[in-house]
């Protein structure tokens, strides 16, 4: 038996979403309450601590190769950024290729060609962001998309539709992280989505399971008892440009207010 | 005679009935609003499972342990236990039946992303002991005297 | 190679997925778009407000409007990865992107100008049909002219009075609806890029109203322009022809009538060019004195790097010199030729500042990145979004005007009310 009250809302629900858009067809109701057949119990998480993190770029070339993004593109799904602040109190910054073959010399690559030598007494602080999709919780990417290819699954993670997308680029151009980029060979949009065919069957991602040092990791916040979950409730961590209502799903332990 | 003036608009009409049935025909059956609402679950439902079927290239250590256990076991008592077999060796896939041989990275480079020292506090990397290229046996890869699986320092 | 990278330099911190990704084609874009919400308003103030000095440019205006309209989302397709996958935009269209409203209202726009177009030219589409109906023995081209015409007339032969007057009551109509319409399809495309929330140079409320009004500026003055041209080249034609057409029009008459009607609609040029440039300077103005995070970046991108292609280029000489020249009294024909021609390069400019602009700098705010746009193109992706797809995209509007002009007379058609 259901109540007046949940009648009401369910009335007001069906009617608000299909209502307006049901007389050209847009959206089936029938479908549409098909899929609410209750909320998915997974909600992937990412925690990346960047004490741990040393640059050595082997979660980029997992992530390439994994995901057969052409090695030598210059895109990637996932990259790391060096930060380094000198005690002049200026910011030098690079991720040369993505961090795909680590970090290897101390000149910071200021592009054009020009490298920036940084002696060991003028730091003040110096770090590694691993950074990758944040799989957020209001993706502005899939609110932009024109034609439904992007969208967020169940799950939380933001997957691109190939055989949909038109390659207009307005996706791209809407994510305030710079995390996706056209496929060189696809054309289509493309961007981290937490590896879907690894964690789907209850493995780890590329690029968690290629670092050595335990910096990057996933979880379901949903679940109580996850080791990642459980830093993210009890522990201080920090997610990037909040400023933009994103709410992203990456999170960060130590990070710098520097950190772009 | 009727009123003409609506006869443009008769045609506007049948264009919009035209894209219509078009639609119906072109747009995939499962393609509709999802668990997230209109706003972030408009699209094709067949695509999540497209991406489920991607196939995994990274079988991680244990997928090695039982052929390779010899390296296995000497690596793991080291301190470079922490690091996956396929970084060096390469994504295993489907080995040994494809690729049936693995192509090892012997490059000083890969040594180095770890092993360059970059002085950062607060980063892991300033705890790593490093070389410098340049002066440490510059034309040598590194595995010509250290074993990367036993990597303490007695030279081969 | 990664799109975008051929023409993308960067400089100091940028990510490594950051390209400039809407290059010269998505200039293009709100350009050509520009124009039609522009022409056709030229056209509908005649229309809707009656301003009878505005009647004989207001038909051609609206006839140029629709060729520019077949034009605007071209440059859209040619800058898609995928152009066949285009009409998804039509079949599964998510309403909560700009971009998905696209099909709807051109297709609505379309059909507003199309609608308008025949109720103009319904008596001119029988009468041509009729005459070639009773003509004995036709040509195959002829046959081919008296189908098309059939077709035009949607099966209506009705040109009495009473129901030409109710043609007039449904362009008035239309031109009013249209209105609202045309700024929509182009206030719309300013909203593809004012809501852009990751851009710290496109987000602005004030993005969909400046491009309107640089719409409307740029619509007028391209009218203008291809209307003097025109004007010209039949005057070229009629003093060459004399002796043919000396009764009918002489050149002196179309003279007099054309620089008429082009000091009238300079004044409306002018006036939306003084809305747009205020506008513009109270976004600078804004962005300066509240002065947030992104301030830094983009002052050094606006007074820097940018500088000649904003103050120069865009400001300078596709504002203050067109606005000097047509305050200074006595227009004259040559004067608004120039005038014209530089405030249609001033508001290529905007789009220009505004959409490479946009992407100049990293999301990081700490880095640059350079567009080169490329001119010899050397494969498909460089010619079509590059130099000559930009001026391929330019020239079509007017080889569409040219052929529409034939189904729609321009000049010479003589109205019985």
């Amino acid at each position: 038996m259901i109540t007046r009250r949940e009648l009401l809302k369910y009335a007001v629900g069906v009617a608000g979403l299909a209502a307006p858009l049901t007389a050209l067809e847009m959206i089936n109701p029938k479908k549409l309450l098909a899929g609410k057949s209750g909320p998915s119990k997974v909600r992937w998480v990412f925690l990346v601590d960047t004490y741990k993190c040393v640059g050595c770029g082997l979660c980029v070339k997992a992530c390439k190769n994994e995901n057969e993004i052409p090695y030598d593109a210059n895109v990637t799904r996932t990259w790391v950024e060096r930060y380094v602040l000198t005690k002049d109190g200026k910011l030098f910054a690079d991720t040369p290729k993505g961090a795909r073959d680590g970090f290897t010399t101390n000149k910071i690559d200021l592009g054009l060609g020009k490298y920036q030598d940084i002696k060991k007494e003028d730091i003040r602080k110096a770090f590694f962001v691993p950074k990758l999709c944040n799989q957020c919780e209001n993706p502005p990417c899939v609110q932009v998309c024109p034609v439904g290819a992007t969208y967020q699954a169940p799950d939380g993670v933001v997957l691109v539709d190939r055989t949909w997308c038109i390659g207009c680029g307005y996706c791209i151009m809407a994510c305030p992280y710079g995390a996706r980029f056209f496929h060189p060979k696809y054309h289509t949009a493309e961007k981290c989505n937490f590896c879907y065919h690894r964690i789907s069957k209850g493995m780890q991602t590329a690029c968690v399971e290629a670092c050595p040092f335990g910096a990057r990791r996933i979880g379901n916040i949903k679940d109580p008892n996850d080791p990642v979950a459980r830093i993210i409730m009890t522990e201080r961590v920090g997610i990037l440009k909040s400023e933009y209502g994103t709410k992203p799903q990456v999170y960060y332990i130590g990070l710098d207010e520097e950190v772009r | 005679m009727g009123n003409h003036v609506f006869r443009p608009l008769f045609v506007v009409i049948g264009i919009i009935i035209l894209i219509l049935i078009a639609r119906s025909f072109y747009v995939p059956h499962d393609f509709g609003v999802h668990e997230r609402g209109y706003m972030y679950g408009w699209y094709r439902e067949g695509n999540i499972e497209d991406w489920k079927k991607v196939q995994v290239k990274y079988q991680g250590r244990d997928y090695c342990k039982d052929c390779h256990s010899d390296k296995y076991e000497s690596i793991m008592r080291s301190p470079h236990a922490i690091i996956q077999c396929e970084n060096c060796h390469g994504p295993a896939v489907d080995h040994p039946a494809n690729p049936p041989k693995l192509t090892i990275d012997r490059s000083r480079q890969l040594c180095l992303r770890c092993h360059y020292p970059l002085p950062y506090p607060t980063s892991g990397r300033a705890k790593i002991r490093g070389i410098d290229p340049d002066r440490h046996n510059r034309d040598f890869e590194c595995s010509t005297c250290h074993n990367p699986h036993k990597p303490n320092l007695s030279i081969r | 190679m990664v799109h975008g990278e051929v023409w993308t330099l960067k400089e100091l911190f940028v990510t490594p997925n950051e390209y400039i990704y809407w290059g010269i084609q998505i200039v293009m874009y709100p350009f050509m778009t520009g124009l039609v919400a522009g022409a056709f308003v030229l056209s509908s103030l005649y229309h809707v407000f009656g301003i009878k000095e505005l009647k004989d440019i207001a038909r051609f205006a609206l006839v140029f409007s629709f060729a520019l309209l077949f034009a605007a989302p071209v440059p859209i397709i040619l800058h898609l990865q995928h152009p066949f996958r285009g009409i998804n935009v039509m079949m599964t269209p998510h309403f909560t992107s700009a971009i998905a409203a696209f099909g709807i209202v051109f297709f609505s726009y379309g059909a507003i100008v199309a609608s308008e177009l025949w109720f103009l030219y319904r008596k001119h589409f029988v009468e041509t049909a009729q005459a070639l109906r009773e003509k004995q023995d036709k040509s195959r081209f002829e046959w081919i002219g008296y189908f098309i015409f059939c077709t035009l007339t949607l099966g209506v032969y009705d040109i009495s009075e009473g129901a030409l007057k109710r043609d007039e009551k449904a362009i008035k109509v239309l031109a009013g609806f249209g209105i609202p319409v045309a700024c929509f399809l182009h206030g719309y495309a300013g909203f593809i890029f004012g809501s852009v929330k990751a851009n710290a140079l496109w987000m602005t409320p004030l993005m969909p109203v400046i491009f309107i009004m640089s719409a409307v500026v740029s619509g007028i003055a391209l009218c203008m322009l291809t209307y003097i041209v025109t004007m010209e080249l039949r005057k070229m034609f009629v003093s060459r022809q004399k002796a043919q057409y000396a009764g009918y029009q002489s050149k002196e008459k179309i003279k007099s009538v054309e620089i008429h009607v082009i000091q009238m609609t300079a004044k409306y040029l002018l006036f939306f060019l003084i809305l747009a440039i205020s506008l513009e300077l109270l976004d600078l103005i804004f962005r300066g004195y509240t002065a947030v995070k992104s301030w830094d970046v983009l002052r050094s991108v606006i007074y820097g790097r940018d500088f000649t292609d904003i103050f120069i280029l865009q400001y300078g000489l596709g504002n203050l010199v067109p606005f000097i020249l047509f305050l200074l009294p006595k227009l004259t024909l040559r004067r608004t030729v120039v005038g014209v021609i530089l405030v249609l390069f001033g508001v290529f400019m905007m789009r220009y500042n505004v959409v490479i602009g946009g992407q100049a700098f990293s999301l990081t705010f700490a880095g640059y990145m350079h567009y080169h746009m490329p001119i010899i193109p050397h494969d498909i992706e460089t010619l079509k979004e590059g130099f000559f797809g930009a001026v391929g995209i330019f020239i079509m509007p007017f080889v569409l005007f040219w052929v529409f002009s034939k189904i729609f007379p321009i000049f010479n058609y003589k109205e019985s009310h």
